[in-house]
């Protein structure tokens, strides 16, 4: 069946079944291979993406479901190939290592920012929980986040993901 | 950058190498990878632990003919994957030893289609007893693994252990059990293989060791060096979960890709990667420890086994680590260690971060609690008294080099943790309140490098080149996986080379292009592997002083005009160097005895934990770990690498639990293999003592394993603290919990404090 919706500002037309994940249509149809799959059940938060402004995993999400919404992915966080203050702020705080974790960490620091433009250490620790982490602890991912939040909160407006 | 040291580039938190990349989400991991006319490959399994197979059915509705299908009588020449020894079958021929092993391969260009393909194959067998735990194996009911179930064994000892007894005034024993634990990278295991009869084999792959792989397709094909290429791509986490079995799955690949004839991906997903994947070694230690009126230790007898899983794989050299770490940091007069590698009818159970030291420093640091309490030490106290120093020796007869003291370490972890303060006010607001607070602590080391001789029989070589570009390259075959591999190599490139951070790269390793500078484990890349690219530095400086190119006393546009000058006169510059060991470095495998590791990490984790005694749930409220690693590199990353073991001890003390079920894992999802989300890990402070090791890369020792070792011990010691009780196994789950406090509230009024196991008859 065909879906309409658009992407990172893109408007894209597909042709997969309705109950197609998401996930596959962004990865295998789109080539926006930057949402990774880590679990394939909601539980590691990999695949996150934004639908409509909230932070879904996109493989819990069938393709018919995304007819009509405006998406973002890691691909569009960033402009011309240049960082996001957020995505600075992951780098110099050194909060990617393997970097399997990172776009959708991204994706839910930028919702969390979004939400609570200088959010608290509590906040931060509720707001990334969906999102699993092996490498860090979750302790260089924080500081980015706190610190943009500290320093950058009115820059994230602008930061790609409208 | 720490006081007394000059350099500009090591030491400070340069960027990561290939960070623009990850944050950005343009890395490409192997499941982003596609190639022209590539099909889908995947594996059937068996469902039985032991037995044979009788029939293999491929049903009628599944159109055949579209699938290409590998069985054992594919396998050109011997059915093994090179690991140590050649046990371990690439396919089921007839003899099933484990749950999820592989019989047959099947590949097609659709995934879903091969999905419902896999399901349909029936395996009709013939069950046969199996062995699911160390006690099955020791029992010998049946025998499913050499003469008697073991794969190794080692005896390490050093005094006269038999004679301490008679003095002691207190003999101390216990029992210490650990579970298994699965790596959980998010990113599962993945290659894509390609076979060709000209050009042989080529992987691409999410990999440790390159040439481990290279090793494995070279024996199952018989191909010559030359005609297997391994190349890692980028790799989302391994932790040791991608050192042996990416040689599995790369033969599985290149069967299929050879039958096939066209390049075959297969990537696993959550459910088969852990069901079907190495885990780290479940545990089990006895102690028997002699100890003086005054809380000296005189001698203990360490039993430590491990279950090894079906096949041998790298039990030995796990078990090994294990063993030498099994005394600890302390001093002991006489000691002897008894260490098995037991099989069992589970799937191989195999490298996972600390590498067999976190089980046996598990145990001895539950231990130390259990003989403060004893002696009527404080756990402080007893440690104090005992800590090795440098000149003394250790377990296998290594005069410390080190120079270490364990007491300023333990000094400043109990101050930054505020230990003693929140000791006194745990002890008064405990009585009152429904959740029971605790502090712990653990003292460990951790090895740096290969076990032994490990070293010098990997002889690794690492090459340095300049580029056309007028860069200057790295050749290791170490890879990056999250630890920082490709930064600190840069950094120490640069500023041996005195050069910028940013004209130095590194080459993706790739067997075609890069030297074998070993296997990415052991935590050895920064101080064996960083010390390698320094010497090749120094040789390049060397060349090109020597032809004329360079003056002393040279700046970084003088040294990249002299790199030009030279590619331009003799077409490439390229240095290799090789490994030698430190001098008065020895080991003797037959004995057991000599220098196990050049160096040592060594740390003291303070835990602060909390048991909720209505839903029984324990949680870590903050963690002080504070380390002696020899000089750090970057102290970003090392920090990150600090903090993300301790996450990983913290899922191992209190939340990660494999539930097997005749040698099954149950639970073989993230919805119930639960490892600590953001809001389950506490402040995580690092603290670094730095006192550089001369044979290190400026002065690095190891630092990867070492934060494994330390939180388990920690936070079941300040479980006990907090509750009473000694729970002597991890994981501790809330069910362990309730199981030890309703039990208690059903026989007392007030929860007993459970006494270590005492035998002898109490001071004298």
């Amino acid at each position: 069946m065909a879906i309409s919706f658009v992407v990172n500002g893109e408007k894209k037309t597909v042709d997969v079944p309705p109950m197609s994940r998401l996930l596959d249509v962004l990865r295998d149809d789109l080539h926006l291979t930057g949402t990774k799959e880590g679990c394939g059940e909601g539980e590691c938060g990999s695949c996150s993406v934004l639908m409509n402004g909230e932070l879904v995993n996109s493989c819990l999400v069938p393709a018919l479901q995304a007819e009509g919404a405006t998406i973002c992915t890691i691909e569009g966080m960033s402009k011309n190939g240049e960082m996001s203050p957020i995505q600075k702020k992951f780098l110099e705080c050194g909060a990617a290592q393997c970097g399997i974790c990172t776009p959708g960490m991204v994706l839910a620091a930028h919702h969390l920012l979004q939400k609570y433009p200088s959010p608290t250490m509590e906040q931060i620790r509720e707001g990334l929980a969906g999102n699993l982490c092996r490498c860090t602890g979750y302790q260089r991912i924080f500081e980015a986040v706190a610190e943009c939040g500290k320093e950058q909160s009115e820059l994230i407006a602008t930061s790609g993901a409208k | 950058m720490a006081p007394g040291f000059k350099e500009t580039i090591v030491g400070k938190s340069v960027l990561r190498k290939e960070g623009p990349e990850k944050v950005l989400g343009q890395s490409r991991y192997i499941d982003d990878i596609e190639m022209p006319e590539m099909w889908h490959g995947a594996t059937v399994r068996t469902r039985i632990a032991h037995g044979r197979v009788k029939s293999i059915t491929f049903p009628s509705h599944i159109p055949w003919d579209e699938f290409v299908v590998v069985t054992a009588a594919d396998i050109p020449f011997e059915n093994y994957i090179a690991h140590i020894l050649k046990d371990h079958p690439c396919l089921v021929d007839k003899e099933i030893r484990h749950p999820e092993e592989p019989v047959v391969l099947l590949a097609h260009p659709d995934k879903q289609r091969l999905r419902a393909a896999v399901d349909a194959v029936e395996i009709e067998y013939e069950k046969l007893t199996g062995v699911f735990t160390i006690e099955d194996s020791e029992r010998m009911d049946p025998v499913i693994w050499g003469a008697d179930n073991t794969f190794k064994s080692y005896l390490m000892e050093k005094g006269d252990v038999d004679s301490v007894w008679a003095d002691a005034a207190y003999i101390i024993e216990g029992e210490y059990r650990t579970g298994a634990q699965e790596q959980l990278y998010i990113e599962n295991n993945g290659v894509i293989a390609e076979f060709s009869e000209t050009d042989g084999v080529t992987v691409w792959g999410s990999m440790q060791c390159p040439y481990y792989v290279h090793h494995a397709m070279m024996d199952l094909f018989h191909l010559p060096e030359d005609k297997v290429r391994i190349v890692q791509v980028e790799t989302g986490g391994a932790f040791g979960g991608k050192e042996d079995y990416p040689s599995v799955l790369s033969a599985h690949a290149a069967l299929l890709a050879r039958k096939a004839k066209r390049p075959i991906k297969m990537v696993y997903d959550r459910m088969e990667d852990l069901a079907a994947t190495t885990k780290r070694h479940p545990s089990r230690t006895r102690h028997k420890t002699a100890v003086s009126k005054d809380g000296k230790l005189l001698g203990g007898e360490i039993e430590f086994a491990i279950d090894g899983g079906a096949y041998a794989t790298l039990s030995a050299v796990v078990l090994s680590r294990g063993t030498i770490h099994a005394p600890g940091p302390y001093f002991w007069p006489a000691i002897r260690v008894k260490a098995k590698a037991m099989a069992t009818n589970c799937p191989p159970h195999g490298a996972f971060r600390g590498f067999g030291a976190p089980q046996s420093i598990f145990a001895l640091e539950r231990h130390m609690d259990h003989i403060a309490k004893v002696v009527g030490l404080t756990p402080e106290e007893l440690r104090r008294r005992n800590f090795i120093k440098t000149g003394q020796t250790t377990a296998t007869g290594q005069t410390l080099q080190d120079k270490i003291d364990m007491n300023e370490i333990l000094d400043q972890a109990l101050t930054e943790a505020d230990y003693h303060a929140k000791r006194k006010q745990f002890a008064k607001e405990n009585p009152a309140s429904a959740v029971k607070r605790g502090m712990g602590f653990a003292c460990f080391f951790h090895g740096a490098g290969f076990t032994g001789s490990g070293e010098r029989y990997l002889a690794s070589i690492v090459g340095l080149e300049a580029t056309a570009e007028g860069k200057l390259r790295v050749l290791v075959s170490s890879t990056e996986f999250g630890q920082g591999t490709n930064t600190i190599l840069s950094q120490v490139a640069a500023e041996a080379l005195r050069v910028e951070y940013d004209d130095v790269i590194v080459q993706r390793p790739d067997t075609n292009k890069v030297p074998n500078s070993g296997p990415t484990v052991a935590s050895r890349t920064a101080m064996v592997v960083g010390k390698l690219v320094h010497s090749a530095a120094l040789g390049m400086i060397k060349t090109l002083t020597e032809s004329g190119l360079l003056r002393e006393g040279y700046t970084r546009e003088e040294f990249l005009a002299a790199c030009a000058a030279h590619l331009q006169k003799h077409g490439a510059l390229k240095v290799l160097s090789q490994y030698e060991a430190p001098p008065n470095i020895f080991w003797d495998d037959q004995t057991y005895r000599g220098d196990a590791y050049p160096a040592y990490a060594w740390a003291v984790y303070v835990a602060e934990a909390a048991v909720d005694t209505t839903t029984y749930f324990s949680e870590v409220k903050n963690f002080v770990a504070v380390q002696e690693v020899g000089r750090v590199l970057n102290p970003v990353l090392a920090k990150g690498q600090i903090e993300g073991g301790v996450a990983q001890g913290i899922g191992y003390a209190i939340y990660e639990k494999v539930i097997w079920k005749d040698g099954v894992m149950a639970n073989n999802q993230m919805t119930n293999y639960i490892m600590a989300t953001s809001a389950d890990v506490p402040q995580i402070h690092v603290h670094f003592v730095e006192a550089p090791f001369e044979y290190g890369a400026y002065g690095a020792k190891g630092i990867g394993e070492l934060p494994m070792d330390g939180p388990a011990p920690a936070i079941l010691n300040a479980i006990e603290e907090a509750t009473g009780i000694a729970f002597n196994e991890c994981p501790l789950m809330p069910e362990d919990v309730f199981e030890a406090m309703t039990k208690t509230a059903h026989t007392e009024e007030q929860p007993v404090v459970t006494e270590p196991a005492f035998t002898g008859v109490g001071p004298r």
